[in-house]
């Protein structure tokens, strides 16, 4: 009846015995996994190049005079495949091969940290004999060694498959480990002087040698996930637990706004260890070792369990009860709210808790003084009345969800503004990546220079000073001609905020274009705040607050008094900040912020100490719970359930994974509400869900209210005679609140460097290694420099490393003019003298 | 020693190896004067695809060992593709007994240049690449020498005899490894990676160097081609065998008076060039042999009337291969010469696939132990099961040419065996050797 013509790409083979179609190009191995026959393998991983290295899968396939490995073998019209399951040949191929590997296996799984979810151990017991006929020595090797500062290799356990490696090179691009020396002396290693002119053992600790390069990926935790036996281990998780001792929960990663599903493993309240979760849609199985291994700040030892309050007689903090602190937090808001509260509940805010801020910043303290913004809002100098990047929040965020993972994978062009993928996003960085390589993605970088992570893209470079990214955008036929190609995407990141005219440019350039539009923030709260209305300029669902209506649709839903929400936008972070320090504003209702994250953390610092009355929500002792009259502890992410929205827009929901009695945000804002008698409904996230859900729709009209901002393209500054214009960004590991006092994760982070042109460094004298100072009023940076190819008179610098701390030692943002020295400044040594 | 009877030294037919004894034929103005760069100039008037056609017709088979057809291997190259074309010639003679490639590219460098520009004029290739072994140190040196010559007579070079054909012939010294005379190793080691084999398919002919066509032949057959452009495919094909066609050399070793290289007509046997090699030595009686090398499934002295072709001697239940020949008498002990084989292709298993580096650690220990006295009957039934799991599994030809050995050695000689485990021979190697033997 209806007889399906059989599609041109597929063929039909058979599997021991029975019929299967299957796509054509598909392995022979995946086809018998989609039916049920699991052939025993090593080397092979679905996401990376097959090697028919470890021999394991091998099968019988008819007419072949030798057994194939299905690993590599495509499938074929015709083709007649009989697997262990019905072949004597393949099931003793398999057999040898499984003895083999076994023969140099020190069989230590007992003390091993992967006994238990071994695919060599369980493959063994499917695959192997009883007992071992091998009567001989065993291969040893000096073990382990550390291949970097996290990660150990124990090379008499490895199986010499290759995924670590093929990995690395594959989807990381960085070939920091490869196969040394040959035969069964054949090793995984990482380049060290000893394989070339030493004693060639690879033994010793890796750094020994001056040519020695240490395994310092961002990505390195994946090859210990993927690794199939007990080669490759993480320093945080070695000896401290047995697979089947542990409860996995899957989880969502808080650290950016890539959205990568994880899997957090735990015991006894405690998490051990954390893997990528599965997500073909965003993380594949990769994640990024900040997301891996940057889970401690949760069990800190300044960790806050209990509110504190300032007492009033000796002015110090001190512990109190929940119904206390709540109080003194509930009377010292009411009475600051007609002086103002300014309310910045920072970016790691799950999409519950900032809404939760959102409707408590309205409804309770009648303002619409919010930012989670904690970070430069505007260039160095560009007036607070300019309010760029919130139009454009509103007008091209806020509600949109027009681009995907698989659309970055597939598009023909991508343009790269104000973002440094591997830094600031790394997993849409290894998708850039994967289009690159497999896809003949065209990657165009708007940037001060081809840094390694761009080069690892393939990318083209648009050079542009700081500050001149908008005049870039609007004016160069690169980039232009890179948005040619229908399906072309403009992926912006949240720095483009601090190029005055760059988001203006950038939506104008997508429109004449018809790229695609998305913007890319740094942490994981973000972009769930924008749509949750944590703006002077949004309600929650991207509502102007300037629409009367959207304002009464939202007072009806919230059942506000009428005229509680008001129609003028607020106080953004800088303003609030400003308000603070001046004493306009009565009180500050902060949520997680770190002073050292905003454009000026002396000013942050100040509007702190002066402000009347301060409310700190926090996990653990900061800048800001120091400085608080009120300092309520509240959950970390592990602790609570919530939901992350990724710069895609995609929900990353998820349950609390270790049961705890700490509060959420919303639940503590809620209580504070209750004793203001109003009923904010957000102690709960499953409440707040429904209540997200039953809002009235947010018609498009509303958001058309929302018009792209169009502020002038600016020009870069001139610097003058040993000047340059700062260029910066963070380093994916660095200095951040999350990843302070993890030694070992800090281990792997990028060195701090300046790096500064052939021209500064000729007129400055300065070789590569020498020490050269950055400074500005406000004070100095000494790193050693770097000569990079970067424009005349542009110098770069790690915004938040240890001894390259832009923002406090400098107080500017990218753009600003700063001075260069050579060496190191008189002055400070002369402090240091006295 | 007994000089040859006149029928025997009949079957010799200098081809390849016919300027070898003359005074400094490793010249060019000595080669020219030896018919040298005639064939050339009489291939670059023909058109490439009858040059292909000519080689087809001869009926010439790799001389690498494995006797692919040469005309079929040209064939596969894809013309008009738009992408450069590389010939690649395997000079990384490295397999134990094999000798033939060294002496020729010694004695007759040119012989291999002008081979090299006719098949690259054919296959439409304007690159050209010799991989020599690392330790042929002074074959490479003959070999760049007369590269330079070529290129200072118009050889080499641009515009080639006024031919408007392009060629430039790069010598290139490996490092010393063995897997790299397995064509996509060698291909690996040549873009400046690690010497391993790729993944096949896809082929050569179709992504080999740099993911481009590539021809890869042997030294041999490379050199063989200039003669069947000069004597034609009839000529070719009067020496040999239907089917396997033409002059070999066959390299003798071991117990002979006189051991060399003897080119005959594919076919001969064992016998005839134990002859033409002024026969066994004094005292020794032939007790085994390898008929191309140490990979090939060793035969004994019932098989020295066997026809030395690809077709008889498989039919003997071994391989042709490399026609290295390695005679051993009754003074020899089979054991011990498997334990030295193993030895080297252990040491020279890339370490890719799980089969040769684990099975060939293995099956060496094994070795030591029963040469140390210490074997056990058991022993041996694992080193037959160890080698069929490596013969055929493995990623490459390298752990199929060390398991052979084993097996081959286990057949006809197992009592050899189990003199050293049964104590009746003395053991070969101490105890001493086995300690920390790893």
């Amino acid at each position: 009846m209806t007889d399906v013509a059989k599609k041109t790409d597929q063929v039909t083979l058979t599997v021991d015995g029975i019929e299967v179609t299957a796509e054509k190009g598909e392995l022979v191995i995946r086809v018998a996994e989609r039916m049920g026959v699991a052939i025993p393998r090593f080397c092979d991983h679905p996401l990376l190049a097959p090697a028919g290295a470890c021999r394991q899968c091998l099968v019988e396939v008819e007419g072949q005079r030798k057994p194939v490995a299905s690993c590599t073998q495509t499938v074929a019209e015709g083709m007649v495949v009989k697997t262990q399951l019905s072949s004597p040949v393949a099931a003793k191929a398999q057999a040898g091969i499984m003895e083999m590997l076994l023969i140099n296996h020190p069989l230590d799984c007992p003390t091993c940290d992967k006994g238990g979810e071994c695919p060599l151990q369980n493959q063994a017991m499917s695959t192997g004999r009883a007992e071992s006929r091998f009567k001989e020595e065993k291969r040893e090797y000096q073990k382990p060694i550390h291949i970097s500062s996290q990660v150990l290799l124990d090379r008499e356990r490895c199986v010499l498959c290759q995924r670590c490696t093929r990995f690395s090179e594959e989807i990381a691009g960085d070939k920091f480990i490869d196969l040394m020396d040959r035969s069964s002396g054949e090793q995984i290693n990482v380049y060290r002087d000893d394989f070339f002119g030493g004693d060639g053992t690879g033994d010793g600790e890796v750094g020994d040698g001056e040519g020695d390069v240490p395994f310092n990926s961002y990505f390195s935790g994946n090859t210990i996930q993927i690794c199939p036996v007990g080669a490759l281990t993480g320093e945080q998780y070695r000896f401290r637990a047995r697979p089947f001792d542990l409860v996995s929960s899957p989880s969502a990663c808080e650290h950016c706004a890539s959205g990568c599903a994880q899997r957090t493993d735990h015991r006894r309240g405690k998490v051990l260890r954390r893997l990528a979760g599965d997500d073909p849609a965003v993380n594949e199985e990769w994640n990024c070792d900040k997301g891996r291994w940057g889970f401690r700040y949760a069990t800190a030892t300044d960790r806050i369990t209990t509110p504190l309050v300032r007492d009033a007689k000796t002015g110090e903090l001190r512990e109190a009860s929940w119904s206390e602190a709540l109080y003194a937090a509930a009377e010292g808001l009411k009475a600051a709210i007609s002086r103002g509260v300014g309310v910045l509940p920072g970016g790691r805010l799950t999409v519950e808790d900032a809404y939760a801020y959102a409707k408590f910043a309205r409804t309770v303290l009648g303002t619409n003084d919010i930012d989670f913004r904690a970070r430069p809002l505007r260039a160095t100098g560009t007036p607070v009345s300019v309010t760029e990047e919130a139009d454009f929040l509103a007008a091209a965020v806020a509600g949109v969800t027009e681009v995907t993972y698989e659309q970055v994978e597939n598009a023909p062009s991508v343009v790269l503004a104000g973002l440094e993928p591997e830094e600031e996003s790394p997993i849409l960085f290894l998708r850039l990546r994967k289009g690159h390589v497999k896809k003949k993605l065209k990657v165009t970088a708007v940037s001060p220079y081809l840094s390694r992570g761009l080069e690892k893209l393939g990318a083209a470079l648009v050079a542009a000073v700081p500050g001149d990214e908008a005049h870039v955008l609007s004016t160069d036929s690169a980039v232009a001609e890179a948005l040619s190609a229908p399906g072309s995407l403009l992926i912006v990141g949240e720095r483009l905020a601090e190029a005055p005219g760059g988001l203006s440019a950038a939506a104008a350039l997508a429109a004449r274009s018809g790229a695609k539009l998305a913007w890319v923030p740094r942490r994981a709260g973000d972009r769930g705040a924008v749509d949750a209305g944590c703006l002077p300029n949004l309600l929650p669902g991207g509502r102007p607050v300037t629409d009367a209506a959207a304002r009464a649709a939202l007072s009806l839903a919230w059942k506000a008094e009428p005229g509680v929400l008001h129609g003028t936008p607020g106080r953004d972070t800088d303003r609030i900040i400003a308000g603070a320090a001046d004493g306009t504003l009565g009180a500050l209702l902060v949520g997680g912020v770190d002073p050292a994250d905003l454009a000026d953390p002396k000013l942050a610092e100040e509007a702190l100490d002066a402000v009347p009355f301060l409310v700190s929500l926090e996990i653990r002792q900061s800048a800001v719970t120091r400085r608080a009259d009120v300092v309520l502890p509240i959950a970390p992410a592990v602790e609570k359930a919530g939901t992350y929205m990724d710069w895609e827009g995609r929900l990353r929901s998820f349950d609390a994974v270790l049961k705890s009695t700490a509060m959420t945000d919303g639940r503590v804002l809620e209580a504070i509400a209750a004793l203001l008698d109003v009923t904010l409904n957000t102690g709960d996230v499953h409440a707040i869900r429904r209540e997200l859900g039953s809002l009235p729709g947010n018609a498009s009209p509303n958001r058309a209210a929302s018009t792209v901002p169009s502020v002038a393209a600016a020009r870069a500054a001139e610097p003058g005679e040993h000047e340059a214009v700062l260029a910066t960004w963070h380093h994916l590991i660095d200095l951040g609140s999350l990843l302070d006092g993890d030694q070992v994760l800090a281990g792997t982070a990028r060195p701090s460097v300046a790096r500064l042109g052939k021209d500064l460094a000729e007129s400055l004298g300065l070789a590569d290694g020498d020490l050269v100072t950055v400074s500005t009023v406000r004070g100095s940076v000494t790193l050693p420099a770097a000569i990079t190819d970067l424009p005349p008179r542009v110098v770069w610098l790690p915004t938040n490393s240890p001894g390259s701390t832009v923002r406090r030692s400098l107080g500017v943002t990218a753009g600003a003019v700063v001075k260069l020295t050579a060496g190191v400044p008189g002055s400070i040594l002369a402090e240091g003298a006295l | 020693m007994t000089q040859p009877r006149p029928e025997v030294l009949q079957k010799l037919t200098p081809v390849l190896t016919k300027r070898w004894l003359s005074p400094d034929a490793w010249q060019i103005g000595v080669y020219e004067r030896l018919d040298g760069y005639l064939a050339l100039r009489k291939a670059l008037d023909v058109h490439p695809d009858d040059l292909i056609q000519l080689i087809k017709d001869s009926g010439l088979r790799g001389r690498g060992g494995a006797g692919f057809p040469t005309g079929l291997k040209w064939g596969f190259i894809p013309q008009g593709d738009g992408k450069p074309h590389y010939l690649v010639i395997n000079a990384d003679e490295g397999e134990p007994g094999t000798c033939k490639d060294l002496p020729l590219m010694t004695y007759d460098p040119h012989s291999l240049v002008e081979g090299a520009i006719i098949a690259s004029y054919a296959i439409r290739a304007n690159r050209a690449f010799i991989y020599i072994r690392g330790e042929a140190v002074h074959a490479a040196r003959r070999l760049r020498h007369a590269v330079q010559e070529a290129y200072a007579k118009g050889f080499l070079g641009k515009n080639i005899l006024g031919s408007g054909f392009d060629l430039d012939l790069v010598v290139h010294s490996g490092a010393g490894a063995y897997i790299c005379g397995e064509e996509t190793a060698l291909l690996d080691s040549l873009e400046g990676f690690r010497g391993q084999p790729r993944l096949r398919p896809p082929f050569p002919a179709i992504a080999g160097l740099y993911a481009s066509p590539t021809v890869v032949n042997n030294v041999g057959t490379i050199a063989s081609v200039p003669y069947i452009v000069l004597g034609g495919a009839d000529w070719w094909k009067s020496m040999g065998t239907e089917k396997s066609a033409g002059p070999m050399i066959y390299s003798l070793s071991g117990r002979v008076v006189n051991p060399g290289q003897y080119e005959c007509g594919l076919g001969i046997t064992l016998r005839e060039l134990i002859e033409l090699a002024g026969g066994m030595q004094p005292g020794h009686e032939l007790k085994f042999w390898t008929p191309g090398g140490s990979s090939t499934p060793i035969l004994t002295a019932e098989h020295i009337d066997t026809p030395m072709d690809f077709e008889g001697v498989a039919a003997a239940g071994s391989i042709l291969g490399t026609t290295a020949m390695q005679i051993f008498s009754d003074q020899d002990c089979p054991v011990y010469n498997t334990w030295r084989w193993l030895e080297f292709y252990h040491h020279e298993s890339c370490g890719k696939c799980t089969p040769c580096r684990e099975g060939n650690y293995w099956m060496v220990r094994t070795y030591r132990r029963i040469l140390a006295g210490q074997g056990t009957v058991a022993d041996l039934d694992t080193l037959q099961d160890t080698a069929d799991n490596i013969f055929g599994r493995s990623f490459c030809g390298l752990g199929d040419g060390a398991a052979t050995p084993v097996v081959s050695t286990l057949k006809w000689f197992r009592d050899d065996y189990l003199g050293y485990i049964e104590g009746r021979t003395a053991p070969r190697l101490s105890e001493k050797s086995l300690v920390g033997a790893h």
